[in-house]
Order: structure tokens, then sequence, then C-alpha cells
């Protein structure tokens, strides 16, 4: 017994070393059209388990529609249509029966915040009383868990019971992040979060969510160049419905791209 | 250099000529309604009194009071409500919360403007075949009710569609991508915010229904009839048809009675119309977004 463990234990370091983990999200071949427009031709990129995954791009490249497509919003949004296939966790979410659940799993946050108009304390609740959790105990950790992790709680322990839509534009971000977290998500999709929110705020939040990704794999949609530089572990840059390129961050900021057109928008000579 | 030119000039003219026009229009709106409520209290208000209001028509109608009408009235606004908000409502939900935009969604639209563009006459026809007759309700409450109720659906329906949508739709969007099913979206988070707005819609219902005469005339509203109802089987007197009998149908009535009874019919409609107004001013009060 004593004498076997080592030997388990160096056969599944082998088997780590050869079999690469498999990505946490793949993208293959997708496309989205809205009427006859064409958003999103024929992408495919893979994101893997617990990294900042960054999506730049200018406007109408098809990055927020992208993101609706992971958590089959495409439902709920008339003539929106998505071909090709993405798997979360090995599962085509296309053929997942239950969306509700799928979406359960994944945490979102909009360009502006939206603060529902019930108490702080039900914002956050919400999630979990969806998911059928009702002991107020149970409740009580988890709003505070969230509310910390959102780096809110402090601002608003005292007044859990007031209207989460009357709170500042950067604390309603905050609490959305709190709500998206609320879910206990495996997955978190930023969209453009700091659009409504100070410097000095989103520098908060970018500090949460360098702490988060070692819990959560975290897509982020920006359009600052240099908010993904500081927080995303890879980067894909999309144009106008194309993937142009995916790579490490780093190296695509010393220069090391494949496509000229990547560096040109890095640089900031286009976007 | 800031010198006024001749076109500066009668710019301004035109546009005091045609501000003073439409302050004149808008002003001569107040000109009907002092002159109906100033008249029907002068005349009528001397008739008001709790033996007016609590006792029943006497000799052939030309004295009395106006209880069973009364009663009536509320009867027939009740029953009808009761009919036409629960299918309002769901219908509204339908058509703002689910429908997809396709041909029936079209098609229950079309109907609900078509509804709303049918003449009062044309419903109470409408009523006599359907409930009288068809459904052998008879002339009764019910018949008479459910021919109102068919008439203001489209009012609940178009004032509760309005309310569903003032709900931003950013509330929903997060709601569903929480994992909400849009019935979830809708009981925790779109009706709380739109009840109020809901209510007000049906409370002008009823102020409009409380008034209506030609729906209830075949079907269900009596020429005279001094008890009050037991049930909705049964025929009712109302203001409506009473206001309209004594001042054309019956001779020797005083002259002051009508006036009397379209003073309280009035009332009846304003303080409707106040609440909800009230309601309204309310709801604006602690509008939460």
């Amino acid at each position: 017994m004593v004498a076997e463990t080592p030997v388990t234990a160096s056969a599944s370091n082998a088997r780590v070393q050869t079999e690469p983990t498999p990505p946490f999200v793949e993208v293959q071949d997708l496309s989205i059209h809205y009427g006859g427009k064409k958003i999103l031709s024929g992408v495919s990129f893979d994101i893997y388990e617990n990294e900042i995954f960054g999506i730049i791009g200018p406007a109408n490249s098809g990055k927020t529609s992208f993101l609706r497509a992971l958590n089959r919003m495409d439902m709920f949004t008339p003539g929106m249509n998505v071909t090709g296939t993405i798997k979360i966790d090995g599962h085509d979410i296309q053929r997942w029966k239950n969306v509700y659940a799928l979406r359960r799993r994944i945490g979102v946050v909009f360009p502006l915040p939206v603060g529902l108009p019930l108490s702080v304390y039900d914002n956050v609740a919400l999630a979990p009383r969806l998911a059928g959790i009702k002991r107020r105990s149970e409740l009580d950790i988890i709003v505070e868990r969230c509310l910390t992790r959102a780096a809110l709680w402090e601002e608003v322990k005292d007044r859990l019971d007031s209207l989460g839509s009357l709170l500042s534009g950067g604390q309603q971000q905050r609490l959305t992040i709190a709500r998206a977290l609320s879910q206990d998500p495996d997955l978190l999709l930023l969209d453009e979060f700091s659009i409504a929110v100070d410097p000095v705020t989103t520098m908060r939040i970018e500090d949460v969510l360098k702490e988060l990704k070692h819990e959560i794999t975290i897509v982020l949609v920006t359009n600052l160049v240099q908010q993904t530089r500081r927080l995303s572990d890879r980067t894909a840059f999309l144009l106008s419905g194309e993937l142009v390129e995916v790579g490490e961050t780093a190296e695509l900021f010393e220069g090391k791209v494949r496509d000229q057109r990547t560096l040109g928008y890095l640089e900031g000579r286009f976007g | 250099m800031f010198a006024p030119t001749e076109l500066n000039h009668k710019n301004r003219r035109n546009q005091r000529l045609v501000r003073m026009l439409f302050l004149w229009m808008a002003t001569m709106l107040i000109i009907p309604v002092v002159l109906i409520l100033g008249i029907l209290v002068y005349r009528g208000g001397p008739m008001i009194s709790v033996d007016f209001l609590l006792t029943e028509p006497t000799n052939g109608m030309t004295a009395g009071g106006i209880l069973p009408a009364l009663v009536g009235t509320v009867w027939l606004v009740v029953v009808a409500l009761l009919a036409s908000v629960p299918i309002g409502i769901a219908a509204a939900l339908y058509l703002s919360e689910y429908a997809s935009d396709n041909w029936l969604t079209r098609i229950i639209n079309l109907a609900i403007i078509n509804l709303a563009g049918v003449p009062s006459i044309v419903h109470a026809l409408f009523g006599v075949g359907a409930f009288v007759l068809f459904f052998r309700f008879g002339t009764s409450i019910l018949a008479a009710s459910l021919t109102l109720a068919v008439m203001t659906l489209p009012v609940v329906i178009v004032a509760t569609k309005e309310a569903l949508q003032s709900v931003p739709f950013a509330f929903r969007e997060a709601c569903w991508n929480m994992g909400a099913t849009r019935w979830q979206t809708i009981r925790r988070v779109v009706l709380p915010n739109s009840v109020s707005g809901i209510l007000t819609g049906v409370i002008l219902e009823v102020s409009r229904t409380a008034g209506e005469t030609a729906p209830i005339m075949f079907t269900g509203a009596a020429f005279f009839l001094p008890f009050l109802p037991q049930s909705v089987f049964d025929q009712t007197m109302a203001m409506s048809l009473h206001l309209f009998v004594i001042s054309t149908q019956v001779p020797g009535v005083p002259e002051e009675l009508p006036f009397g009874v379209a003073l309280v019919l009035i009332s009846m409609v304003l303080a409707m119309n106040a609440l909800s107004i009230a309601f309204r001013t309310y709801l604006r009060g602690r509008k939460k977004w």
C-alpha cells in the first residue's frame, strides 16, 4: 500500500504532462447572423480554465454577440441565428436541453450597470433564490461573500435594505458583479464593464478579477486595449466579425503578431 | 451687429400668434367640463340626500330614490371586472412578454384594435346574440357584464401592456442571464414594478364601464325594477339606463330628478378617476429607477 503511493503519483504526473488539459470553452466555426446580416463569420478558438481571456476589437466586430451566444441568449433574441459549435466543459451548449441551468453557470456583467429595482440584499440574493435557496442564514452568507468579493461590502453593509438602483454608477456595477458571482458561476462574462465606472473603481474591480480567476474562467470583452494588457492571459482580436488573431497577451504586446492588423490596432493606428 | 432683421420680427410675431391660438384651443377644453359640472351641481345638488341614495323610485319613477340603480351599477361593474381583468392581464402578459412577432401575434393585435373600434350598440347586439340567447344566460347581470367585459377588454390589455413595457428591458435581460425563466422574471421583477400601472388602467376601465348604456340596454338592465338583484342571473336597474329612461321615456318626471341622477353617476366616475390619478402620483413618487 505504502509502496504503491509514489507509483500512482508519478503516473498521474506523467498523464498531466502528456495530455494537456482540455480547453474549458471550445469555439468551432462559430457564425452569427442577425436577420440577413453577418456579425461573426466562422471563428474558432479555445478558452482555458482559470484564465482571463480578453476579446478586443472595434465596434461591430461581434464581441457582444459572441457573449450572447455563449449563454444561449440567442433564444431570447428575435432574428439572431447561431451556427457552429460552442462546447463548455466538453458539452455542446446548443444541445444543452435546460438552458436555464446553463445560464446559471455563467455570470454576465453588462456595459451599463443594471441595478434591479430591489434592495441591495435582494439583488444579490435573487439568483440563489431562483436556484431554490430559501434559508435566510444561507442567503446571508452568500450575500456577504459576494459583496465582499466584488469590493462593495464595506460601502453597503449598513444599507442592505436600500434600493440597489439608487447606488452610484460604480457601486451599481460592483453590485452587478456581486450578483453575477452569486450564481456561483464557472464562467464569468464581462462586457466592457468599465464604461460607466470611474478609474479608481475600475482598478479595484480589476484587482478583484485577478483574484477571481483562480476560481473562475473569465471572458473579458473590452474596448480598452490597455485593460486587456493589464488583465488578460490571452487575447483574441476580432475585426468586422473575423477572428484576426489569438495569442498570449504578453507576446502580442511585444509585437509578436502574425497579422499586421493586430499590431496596428494594439498601437492605436486604427480602431 | 445684433440688430434684428425684418425676418426676425416676422418670426417672432408668428410665434406669438401661434402660441395664443394653441392656448385658446387648450383653454376651451375647460369650458364643457365646468359647464357640465356646474349645471349638474346647481340643479341636481339639491336632490342629493341620504334618502335619495337609499330608497327605491316611486310613483312610476317620478319620485323617490335611486338605490336599485346604484346597486345594479356596482354589480355590473364588479362582475364585468371579474371577467375582463384576468383575461386582459393574461393576454397582455402573453403579448408583451412571450409573443414573438409572427402571424398569430399580428392577428391578435389586429383583433384588439378592431375590438376597440366596434361601436357600443354593436357590442350590445353581439351580447344579445352570444350571452343572452346562445349561452342562455337570459337578460341578466351576467349577460350584461360579459358584454361590458368584451367591450372594455382592449382598454385593460392596452393599459397592462403599456405598464409592462415601462419596465426597462435591461431588467429582464439581467434576470434571464441569471438563469431565470420568463415566468420567474415576470413574477419577481416585471409584475412588482408594473402592478400599479396595471391597477391604474383597471380603475380607468371601471369608470368607463359604469357609464355605458347601450351594451346593457338589451342584455340585462331593466327599465324599472324596484328590487335589489339577488344573483348574477337577475336583471337589474343601472344608473346610466335609469338616467336615459327618466329623461326621455317617462312622462311627468320632475325636471330636477335627472340632474340628481346624472350628478351621482358622474360623481362615481370622477371619484374613480381621482383615485386613479392619486395612485399614479403615489407611484411616480416611489419610482425605483
